[in-house]
């Protein structure tokens, strides 16, 4: 339907080719359109469009522009006062302690502002590099804070809906990574943490306090550790020589590394000038000076000419080359094990839908074991029900057999009663046969007869009454007998 | 996903706006070089440029290419007598590299013939947007490799221009409804072709009917009222808009006109140039397409049109089969609008949740 757009062979080979793993692709995209050309054109007029860069500007102009700088180094090393030289500002004036026990970064952001261009310069310092005894987790904080921040920047970028043109770009695009001026040669902790710092950004050496060596000294010093860091095969930034404009005074500077250099905001009457410089008894060592130190060779490299190649470095190899191992590690392949190419698209829903099934399966896991642990609970609490149950059928035997007992006791009680009553009437009537025999003591005997009968029986009366209530408390628990009733 | 969430940061994590106070700097230190180095890095890398017109046939568009950018695109501009009317929409891309005082700039134009010349029109835009959809398809595969190539090759359309019929009354239904679906998925400029057969008065009737039509219609053209930035953009691109759509003559021959050799038209009555303001609104034209806006349309591509793609494609993408099917030309779906985009002066983003309740 559509015809193929045709690609320019002219831009590729204008492309800085340092890609170490995207090479082949390249190569194979070269190939492909090498078979198709595009016409160069001559206009026959003016169009307008020299202007383009022009925009291109103005809009980074509005946009503003971002710059982040990681300085490695030890404590006192000078590395707030070399920033501050470089930027020439006094960003923060306290220094830190010796005594961290653990490697910590700081990261501070600023906004610089010259004719009008906006700059967004975030510095992150190490804070106790160095310091402590066991220097062996002294790298990894650093690593794991740039790797932090490439992870930011890909979240953000894989994200449905996004907004990368509002991010702020946390990534560091240099790291300034400090040597003492011991003069002899690396350490072994720089040699470390260099190594597991240079596939992740771009790493400049500097020498710092470079007014403690002598000239003589620095430069046996600078061969020495160069050499080290090729046989070591670190990879340290090398500035770029593709365009012609700069490609003569970057090569030069890249013979000129690492840079030493000396910091410093004090200001010292030299002629009749004021410089920065650092005064001693022997003579002013001045920072701007070129036979002095390099600084102004590291201002101009770092800020004026390669500040943007700094920054794309950082976005296409190192930011890629962290991308890629990121998504291999998570299992996204381009190509799939039968050899047809693979979307990212394809291998994302696949693993979605695993983790849907996975998601699935624990919640159904979930809910068994949470039906089984009802069912349990309520098994318990049915045997308890049943204990329970029994006791009380247990308890009212009991109570009916005590109760059983009592009504027995009782009924023997009454028969005795009744058989005593009995008695007593058959006695009567043989006390009133002897007083019809006798005659006047009747009145006195009666009377004294009703007396003792009368408590004879009241006391009958009392201890029954007595026997009942007892009883009666006995085989009904709780009830009230009427031995109770009245009182308050 | 757990192994990307496990990543620790001894600092906090980024800041997203960080407070930046800022610092007087004592001196001069030389940070505007960045501004050169851009430059530098532009020039070496070269500028693309994806343009589309569309408009029915007769209406010069292959000429206001050549006008626009002063080159033969095609062999030749008018169709032979034997080669037959197309049957169906054919886009046809052409590529070529232009360069002026060190600056490159490769530029794609497609060519839409056949469009609006059927009988029955229906459906005419779906090869156009097809084509549109299919280019933001291909970048996005681009990016979602693994091993991504350094530069990505953009052959996104940046710009469509509407090449309108000269009635003098309105819009027609076939522009309207064509309007409608495109501005959502790229910026669309309007231009009232072959200009030169309305009076000035009746280009000013026709303009206002045409800008009436489009408001009703609640079509955005280029440039999108939502996207200024600030102030300024905002007096400017009100200029633009009360011009829209621009009165356009296209000439691909050069005349004598008063010593000085010009584009333009010879008619018996006249010579019309192109480049005179008092003429046509050419120069109105190529101003907003290549000396001041490019970039800018370019940017609302990439930042708004392509983002709004790349959310439908991710969203939608569970839905769609696997497999020889993947890569799907959807059609501009019937709503979500363009976010605004956010502005560099730092105001808050309102993103429009309307996309996700469409899907």
């Amino acid at each position: 339907m559509t015809s193929e757009v045709a690609r320019h062979l002219l831009y590729q080979s204008h492309m800085p080719t340092k890609t170490t793993c995207l090479s082949s692709q390249v190569s194979d995209d070269e190939q492909k359109q090498k078979k198709e050309n595009i016409r160069s054109l001559t206009m026959s007029g003016h169009v307008g469009f020299e202007s383009l860069p022009d925009q291109l500007v103005n809009r980074s102009i509005q946009q503003g522009f971002c710059f982040n700088i990681l300085c490695v180094g030890e404590t006192g090393i000078g590395k707030s006062t070399l920033i501050d030289t470089l930027f020439n500002t006094n960003f923060e004036d306290h220094g830190s302690s010796h005594f961290y026990p653990h490697v910590r970064l700081k990261a501070q952001t600023y906004e610089l502002h010259e004719s009008n261009v906006r700059l967004k310069l975030t510095i992150v310092n190490t804070v106790g590099f160095g310091d402590q005894i066991n220097k062996e987790e002294s790298y990894q904080p650093i690593v794991d804070y740039i790797d932090a921040q490439f992870e930011a920047y890909l979240q953000e970028e894989l994200k449905i809906k996004r907004s990368l043109f509002n991010y702020h770009d946390s990534r560091i695009h240099v790291c300034l990574y400090f040597i003492s001026p011991t003069g002899h040669s690396l350490k072994t902790l720089d040699l470390l943490t260099m190594k597991s710092l240079d596939s992740k950004v771009n790493i400049i050496p500097v020498i710092a306090k470079a007014d403690a060596i002598s000239k003589a000294e620095l430069q046996k010093f600078k061969i020495k550790l160069m050499s080290e860091l090729v046989s070591n095969g670190v990879q340290i930034y090398q500035f770029p020589t593709d365009d012609e404009t700069i490609a003569k005074i970057n090569a030069s500077m890249n013979g000129h590394l690492p840079f030493a250099v000396v910091g410093s905001m004090d200001e010292v009457k030299v002629g009749n000038k004021m410089v920065k410089a650092r005064q001693y008894p022997w003579g002013v060592v001045q920072v701007e000076n070129e036979n002095h130190c390099d600084f102004v060779k590291l201002r101009e490299m770092l800020i004026c000419t390669n500040m943007e190649d700094l920054r794309e470095q950082t976005h296409t190899r190192h930011y890629e080359l962290y991308r890629r191992c990121k998504l291999e590690e998570m299992g996204f392949t381009d190509v799939s094990p039968e050899n047809k190419p693979l979307s990212l698209q394809e291998t994302y829903e696949a693993k979605r839908h695993e983790f849907y099934g996975e998601r699935q399966r624990k919640e159904e896991e979930m809910k068994q074991m949470f039906v089984q642990r009802v069912k349990e609970k309520e098994a318990i609490l049915k045997e308890a029900e049943r204990e329970l149950q029994a006791k009380f059928e247990h308890l009212k035997r009991v109570h009916q057999e005590e109760r059983m007992k009592l009504e027995e006791k009782r009924r023997l009680l009454e028969e005795e009663i009744s058989a005593f009553s009995k008695k007593k009437a058959t006695s009567e009537i043989y006390q009133n046969q002897s007083y019809m025999a006798s005659g006047s003591n009747l009145k006195k005997d009666k009377d004294r007869k009703k007396e003792p009968g009368y408590r004879f029986e009241l006391l009958c009366f009392d201890v029954r009454a007595c026997e009942t209530n007892g009883g009666r408390k006995d085989a009904e628990e709780g009830r009230e007998g009427p031995c109770t009733m009245g009182r308050p | 996903m757990d192994p990307m969430r496990r990543s620790p940061s001894p600092c906090s994590s980024r800041p997203s706006s960080p407070r930046t106070p800022p610092c007087e700097m004592l001196g001069y230190v030389g940070i505007e070089a960045v501004l050169d180095q851009l430059k530098i890095k532009a020039m070496k890398m070269g500028f693309e440029f994806n343009i589309m017109v569309v408009g029915q046939s007769g209406l010069g568009k292959s000429t206001m290419v050549y006008t626009l950018f002063k080159s033969k695109m095609w062999k030749s501009t008018v169709p032979g007598l034997g080669t037959p009317t197309p049957q169906t929409l054919k886009l046809q891309s052409v590529t070529h590299v232009i360069e002026e005082k060190g600056v490159k700039l490769k530029l794609t134009v497609t060519d839409t013939p056949g469009f609006g010349d059927q009988i029955n029109n229906d459906k005419c835009w779906d090869p156009i947007l097809g084509y549109i959809n299919e280019q933001y398809e291909r970048y996005l595969q681009e990016e979602i490799l693994i091993t991504r190539q350094r530069h990505i090759p953009d052959t996104r359309v940046h710009c469509c221009v509407y090449f309108v019929p000269p009635t003098g009354h309105c819009l027609r239904p076939l522009d309207i409804e064509f309007l409608q679906r495109l501005c959502r998925t790229v910026n669309v400029v309007p231009v009232i072709a072959r200009a030169d057969s309305l009076t000035i008065e009746e280009r000013e009737t026709f303009r206002r009917r045409i800008q009436h039509n489009l408001r009703t219609h609640c079509i955005d053209v280029y440039p999108q009222k939502c996207f200024d930035e600030d102030i300024n953009d905002r007096i400017l691109n009100s200029k633009i808009r009360d011009r829209i759509p621009f009165a356009v003559v296209g000439a691909d021959r050069e005349h004598l006109v008063n010593g000085r050799c010009v584009l333009g038209r010879k008619t018996k009555w006249g010579i019309i140039e192109v480049e005179n303001m008092a003429h046509c609104e050419f120069p109105l034209l190529r101003d907003l397409l290549i000396r001041s806006h490019l970039q800018d349309l370019k940017d609302i591509t990439h930042n708004v049109h392509y983002e709004n793609y790349r959310v439908c494609r991710l969203n939608e993408s569970h839905l769609l089969p696997r497999g020889p099917g993947w890569v799907n030309l959807t059609q501009a779906p019937a709503g979500p609008p363009a976010t605004p985009r956010p502005s560099k002066v730092r105001h808050q983003v309102q993103d429009d949740s309307k996309d996700n309740e469409e899907y």
